[in-house]
């Protein structure tokens, strides 16, 4: 059974066209790596799955109660302190502040924020400091579906282990499903059930792969070896690390 | 973190105090050339700064001049309060919606553009000699100046935040109490400071063209008096005034909505 359903959908920016007759779906459970090269539209798509953006054509079916997102950006709210950022989703939905900052201070816990930190705004803390924060901020509010736009990009590489983990383990133990968006293709490997290539100009799906195993259960040897065989050998790979090629043509 | 957020206002406060020192100087600066054109020009011309600091103290010793002083500045604050509230709402339907601001444009310049001095006849005429007349020409002296502000405010708040809200499942009324109206504070406060100062301008000179008492009314008599001390002594009343209000409310909110900026400021240049 789906969680996201999305039924040949289409957008475009001003007249120009990004992505064109996508059709994906989300089991229950599920995380669902979206790769693609730099400017393929996987914002635009992960935007229109999360209803941030209406999409001109096609559907999107949602049938999860909550989800949380991570932006490209950490996207917080400068005037407000790192503890009042993750709690924003609470506030949205109207809940107590006492209870508000419970929460947080537990989310902050999950990513390894500082507890010392909590009480600082955005410009003083890192690049690093500040994407986890965003992170709390999606989990805070215990979606059953998270949406992650490239999250671990400014991270240094042992956090972003650290961040896969709890990732991998978050969906586990709170059986969220989730749509990641990443150019990193080990990272895919690592997190994900299944990788979705997004076509080079947005034109729908070019194809999946799904990964044996279970997240979290894979021998480091064997992600690399994965990523290895679809680097070299499979076609469906090969355009992943281009850069725009319709701003290049 | 509560004591850790009042150490915080403390510490805001003592810098604030600090800053008065430097203040204060310049002050005295101003007292010292004002004390050189009083040994140039005599006693009639421009009297001595404590002349008139003495003058002020006879006027202030006297419980009538205190109604006076509350006088204008309740109308002053009226005035204020009723423009501050026009602009913030017009500027807000105008930061939203692109045709309002577009019709609200010309508008804005035209009311700019003319002397607050022409109102105050025009008000005159409508109203009489009534608190009417000082309130509507600051209202439309000053509220300009807030409008812009704060539409200002609007179309340059951060659009990807907005969205970050609606992917948390914000509705627009929440995007406008979260993000909108807090981004607006930060356009909002400056032109505040500035529609006070006017709205004191204003209501002195409006009470000393309509004759409707208040200080503008004791400045009338001074003139027809040629009590060029007690001239003095009022204006510096009406700014002792204007500073009280700027300095003791505009001020003290201002700082507690723009911490976060102030964090960003390296140790030793902060202001
Ligand atoms: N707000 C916008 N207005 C106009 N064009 C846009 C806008 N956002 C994105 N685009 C265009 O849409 C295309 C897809 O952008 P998108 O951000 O979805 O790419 P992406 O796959 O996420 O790239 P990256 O991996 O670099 O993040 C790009 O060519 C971009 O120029
Ligand atoms: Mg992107």
């Amino acid at each position: 059974m789906s969680v996201l359903q999305l039924r040949d959908v289409g957008h475009s920016y001003f007249g120009r066209t990004v992505l064109d007759g996508i059709d994906l779906s989300v089991a229950r459970g599920e995380v669902v790596a979206l790769v693609g090269p730099s400017g393929c539209g996987k914002s635009t798509l992960v935007h229109v799955a999360a209803g941030v953006m209406e999409p001109r054509r096609g559907r999107v079916e949602r049938a999860y109660a909550r989800h949380g997102m991570v932006f490209q950006g950490p996207r917080l709210l400068p005037w407000a302190t790192a503890l009042d950022n993750i709690a924003y989703p609470l506030r949205i939905s109207g809940m107590r502040r006492g209870e508000r900052a419970q929460r947080a201070r537990a989310a902050a816990e999950r990513v390894a924020f500082d507890r010392a930190d909590l009480g600082k705004f955005p410009v003083e803390l890192s690049g690093g400091m500040q994407q986890r924060v965003a992170i709390a901020r999606a989990l805070v509010a215990e979606p059953d579906f998270l949406f992650f736009d490239e999250p671990f990009t400014a991270l240094d590489a042992a956090l972003k282990r650290r961040m896969q983990d709890l990732v991998i383990d978050a969906s586990r133990a709170a059986h969220f499903a989730a749509l990641f968006v990443t150019h990193d293709l080990i990272e895919a490997a690592r997190i994900a059930h299944r990788i979705l290539v997004l076509d080079v100009a947005g034109r729908g799906v070019a194809g999946e792969r799904r990964l044996d195993g279970e997240p979290g259960a894979r021998e480091d040897r064997a992600v690399f070896e994965t990523v290895q065989s679809f680097l070299k050998g499979d076609p469906l790979f090969r355009h992943i690390h281009d850069v725009d090629e319709r701003r290049v043509a | 973190m509560i004591a850790a957020a009042w150490t915080g206002r403390l510490g805001r406060t003592g810098r604030f105090l600090w800053s008065a020192w430097s203040g204060l100087a310049a002050l005295s600066l101003l007292a010292a050339l004002w004390q050189f054109g009083h040994e140039v020009y005599g006693d009639f011309i421009l009297p001595a700064p404590l002349a008139t600091v003495r003058a002020m103290g006879a006027i202030l010793s006297d419980p009538k001049s205190w109604d006076i002083a509350v006088l204008t500045s309740r109308r002053a604050v009226e005035g204020f309060v009723v423009s501050a509230l026009a602009g913030a709402l017009a500027g807000l339907a105008a930061g939203y919606s692109p045709a309002t601001m577009r019709a609200a444009r010309p508008l804005v310049t035209v009311l700019l553009g003319v002397p607050p001095i022409a109102w105050i006849v025009l008000a005159m005429i409508w109203f009489g000699s009534t608190d009417g007349t000082v309130v509507v020409t600051i209202l439309i002296a000053s509220s300009p100046l807030v409008f812009v502000g704060v539409a200002e405010g609007v179309t340059t708040r951060d659009r990807s935040l907005d969205d970050m809200a609606r992917a948390f499942g914000a509705g627009p009324v929440k995007r406008l109490t979260t993000l909108g109206l807090r981004h607006v504070a930060a356009h909002l406060f400056p032109a505040l400071a500035i529609s006070l100062g006017t709205a004191f301008k204003v209501a002195v000179m409006a009470e000393l063209l309509a004759n409707v008492g208040g200080i503008g009314g004791e400045l009338a008599r001074a003139r027809a008096n040629l009590d060029v001390a007690g001239a003095l002594a009022w204006v510096m009343i009406a700014v002792a005034a204007l500073i009280a209000f700027e300095y003791g409310i505009v001020h003290p909110v201002r700082s507690e909505f723009e911490r976060w900026r102030a964090a960003a400021v390296p140790w030793g240049v902060k202001r």
